[in-house]
């Protein structure tokens, strides 16, 4: 015990350390994008800071690569880590390119400044729902929201018309979901914006009485495959993966749409952009550009991914329910906060 | 697996090896000074962050009831872990080494085999096989399982290097064998027992993978949460504070009850093996027990994973990406024992060689920092490198030195041992023939530390190669490991894809704990 003392002030040496260089944070230096012709991108590289599917987003770099010869390192990770990462590193950010599985975290970099206005020939690709106002990032995928449930345990009629109505007790420990999760967290978003946040306040509060929290969507489908719990919130391509391969994790489950322009009907639109801090604005452009073109589309509509396109007219993949048909509220993608939807979530417990 | 040894590593070996009164030059109390300043970071990260972020902030953040439950959580898992954990692992190595048991070297073998298995890989075989399993009564049986074997074996070592002779009086005294167990067997395994405890409960606390599994919820878990949900946002900070306090105060309270009893043989004549008792009818029953403990630790993990790769086949082997994280793996985990070796290495000459009051508070200082999680280790590292040396961000460097920070009591249980036992008269001999010291130092001694700076590299690359959470916030873009990969698809549910990481992440284990192993048994001719 007598070397406590000591190593307290070791400790403290360490500190001062940190807090010394800490204070010396600085800028680190500001990055000019010089505008290359895009027959010259053969042999430049891009850094994609990556939330989506790593399966999906390698499918699309490894074409684009084979196209262009652009060489892509992917840094997975999720929608709002990497995307609160990128406002860390600020100027600096070694990515060049964004991707996430559901918009807040676009809105949250973009806020920051961060992003680059994408090329026109890049938005025209995009109708004006799926893109925000401001033009600095793209939707490049949509995906949306389902109920999950098990008919052994749960009948077709009893299943709640409204994501509102699982806040009611008499759900307490019949539903599931991940709210850890980007997706789960882009569902609060949109019911913050359709709801307010007093009600998305207390239907959190509810939620974490009610609801048995799970780690990821497949788990939730898995747990209400499995028998452990009769429903769970999820998106939809989870249950569509699972369906075109064994089945092994959705064989006793159907999927349940709530429509009726309900938070949980709600239409998540994944996103793309450039960083204004970029050494690679050409490279970079061109692969968002590429995302969002007949063939980075068409990946959607063939592949393994079971996610909707967004842009250049390409169908979703036809085991699909077309998206016009889901009756899903309608809100601006670029409103969606995942700030105050992580506080609101920290504020309930859930986190 | 960190301090595994200490506990059983002989006292009193320093006064042989060092001059006394020897004064350890100024460039090598210099160096020693600037490791222990440099892996104290995460723990001055901590403090950082309670001065930075402002307790009127952090406040709201701690007191709370999600960080209650996660208190519950943590707590209760330990408090009943640990005490699990010892039973197991204590009276295991009890009837290995002190009972005629049928089979007894096999079994001396398959109760330390389970720290082959990575926790995490235990749990995905666990939940595979029963996916209801969840909460404070999976993580303690899970936890349990994978953990024993970190009490077994410095019970077992300690236990085999017993003086019979205070048995036996006892006996003669008229105790039965219960009553000579707990009053002469157990007292004397006191430092294998608080020692192994401390490193158990450390490991439940810091663990990630095994619970976020089967939806278990700590602190360690939550703070990787609210990582992903913030990035190093100050929720995620608050939480490392309460996690770095109740580490801390663990190291503290194992420290507190070391106490100043002698254990060793003084005197003349020489220590012999200690008498096996006959089980009699209770040999089928500690059989069973023993058969049973070792099908839920090893046998229900194995073959769930068996499972598995048959299903995934072989489509499972073909996956690009497994080539790539075996190299990745090995450089890793190759820097990471390098230049924990490297860093180790002053400080454990300067506690043989120099010992005293300096030296300790320097050795205690890297042992510190050691005791927190990986990710409270990751978390500082982040924000100390994107804030101040942005060079150094994402790069290789930064993921070897939290290895560093993370593995270094390895390393440094090893190498000082290894240097303990090079005698000093040996080097001054070759002095004394006209070498100078250094020459002296690299011809005489290194050859003679040489297995110890195998062994000790071997347990930091091992342990390297099966960390999750810091090399997923560290690494630089694009890296690939077995631990890394075997996460995203067992998290992702795609088990078939997750088995071919787990073969390889135990072939990777095994050589780590054969070292364990033996380290353990060789002590008895200490």
């Amino acid at each position: 015990m007598r070397i406590l003392p000591s190593t307290i002030l070791l400790t403290a040496a360490a500190t001062s350390v940190v807090l010394a260089l800490s204070g010396c944070a600085g800028s680190a230096g500001t990055t000019s994008s010089s505008p290359a012709a895009i027959d010259s991108l053969d042999g430049s590289s891009l850094t994609v800071y990556n939330a989506q599917h790593e399966e999906l987003t390698q499918e699309w770099a490894d074409e684009f690569s084979a196209e262009t010869g652009v060489t892509i390192t992917l840094r997975n990770g999720s929608d709002s880590e990497l995307g609160n990462q990128i406002i860390a590193e600020g100027a600096a950010s070694p990515a060049d390119v964004f991707l996430t599985e559901n918009s807040p975290a676009m809105s949250l970099v973009d806020n920051a400044g961060l992003f680059a206005d994408l090329d026109s020939d890049v938005l025209d690709q995009v109708p004006d729902a799926y893109k925000p106002s401001t033009g600095t990032w793209t939707g490049i995928a949509a995906r949306s929201t389902v109920v999950v449930y098990n008919p052994a345990l749960i009948s077709e009629a009893e299943l709640p018309a409204s994501l509102e109505d699982l806040a009611d007790p008499a759900w307490k420990g019949r539903w599931a979901a991940s709210p850890s999760g980007a997706d789960f967290q882009a569902i609060v978003s949109a019911m913050l914006e359709l709801k307010g946040a007093d009600a998305t306040s207390e239907w959190l509060t509810a939620m974490k009485a009610n609801s048995v929290e799970y780690k990821g969507n497949s788990t939730v489908m898995k747990a209400v495959n499995a028998g452990e719990i009769p429903m769970g919130v999820i998106y939809h391509y989870y249950w569509y993966i699972d369906q075109a391969g064994t089945k092994e994790n959705s064989a006793n489950t159907a999927l349940h749409y709530l429509k009726n322009q309900d938070p949980g009907a709600f239409v998540s639109v994944s996103g793309g952009g450039v960083l204004g801090s970029s050494k690679n604005q050409a490279a970079a452009q061109a692969f968002v550009k590429f995302i969002t073109s007949k063939t980075g589309q068409s990946i959607l509509q063939t592949g393994t991914s079971f996610e909707y396109p967004v842009a250049s007219d390409v169908t979703p993949n036809p085991a699909l329910p077309a998206l016009d048909t889901l009756d899903a509220p309608v809100v601006d993608p670029a409103t969606l906060n995942s700030t105050k939807v992580t506080d609101l979530m920290t504020e309930a417990g859930i986190l | 697996m960190d301090n595994v040894t200490t506990s059983t590593a002989p006292r009193g070996q320093r006064q042989r090896i060092a001059s006394p009164g020897s004064r350890p030059s100024a460039l090598l109390l210099a160096l020693v000074c600037v490791i222990a300043v440099a892996v104290l970071v995460p723990v001055g990260f901590v403090a950082s962050v309670v001065a930075q972020v402002g307790w009127p902030t952090l406040a709201p953040l701690i007191f709370r009831p999600k960080v209650g439950e996660l208190l519950v959580n943590s707590v209760l898992l330990v408090v009943i872990g640990v005490p699990l954990c010892v039973t197991i692992g204590v009276g295991g190595a009890w009837l290995v080494e002190r009972t005629i048991l049928p089979g007894r070297r096999l079994w001396a073998v398959l109760l330390a085999a389970p720290l082959a298995v990575p926790a995490f890989v235990s749990s995905y075989g666990w939940v595979s096989a029963v996916p209801s399993l969840g909460g404070l009564s999976g993580g303690l049986l899970v936890a349990t399982l994978a953990y024993f074997p970190l009490v077994y074996l410095p019970a077992a070592a300690t236990i085999r290097r017993l003086d019979p002779s205070l048995e036996e009086t006892a006996r003669s005294l008229g105790h039965g064998s219960w009553g000579v167990f707990f009053t002469v067997v157990l007292p004397q395994l006191r430092l294998a027992i608080w020692g192994g405890g401390l490193v158990v409960a450390l490991h439940l606390l810091s663990e990630y993978g095994a619970f976020a599994l089967i939806r278990f919820d700590t602190f360690t878990t939550a703070i990787v949460v609210q990582y992903q949900s913030t990035f190093a946002g100050p929720a995620a900070s608050a939480l490392g504070v309460v996690l770095a306090m109740i580490c801390l105060v663990l190291l503290v309270l194992e420290a507190s009850t070391r106490g100043h009893a002698r254990y060793a043989k003084v005197g003349s004549g020489s220590g012999r093996p200690g008498m096996r008792l006959p089980l009699g009818p209770f040999a089928p029953v500690a059989v069973a027990a023993l058969g049973v403990l070792v099908m839920l630790s090893l046998g229900v993990p194995l073959a769930s994973l068996g499972r598995w790769l048959i299903a995934g086949g072989a489509a499972a082997w073909s996956q690009p990406e497994l080539g790539t994280a075996v190299v990745q793996t090995m450089l890793l985990a190759g820097g990471g024992a390098a230049a924990a070796i490297a860093v180790a290495m002053p400080v454990a000459w300067l506690a043989v060689r120099h010992p005293g009051r300096i030296a300790r508070t320097l050795e205690g200082a890297t042992y510190v920092s050691s005791s927190l999680p990986a990710i409270i280790v990751a978390l500082a590292l982040v924000t100390v490198t994107l804030r101040t040396v942005p060079a150094l961000y994402q790069t290789t460097w930064t993921v070897v030195f939290a290895y560093v920070i993370i593995f270094m009591p390895r390393a440094l249980v090893s190498l000082r041992s290894g240097l303990a036992q090079a005698p000093i008269a040996l080097e001054e001999a070759a002095r004394a023939l006209g070498r100078s010291p250094m020459v002296a130092r690299m011809h005489v001694t290194l050859p003679l530390i040489l297995p110890a700076i195998g062994a000790g590299a071997a347990l930091v690359g091992l342990g390297a190669a099966n960390e999750l959470t810091a090399t997923l916030l560290l690494a630089p873009n694009g890296t690939r490991t077995l631990a890394t990969q075997f996460w995203s698809a067992s998290s992702a549910v795609a088990y078939a894809n997750a088995a071919p990481y787990a073969v390889l992440l135990i072939l990777l284990a095994a050589p780590a704990v054969a070292i364990l192993f033996t380290q353990s048994r060789k002590r008895e001719r200490g």
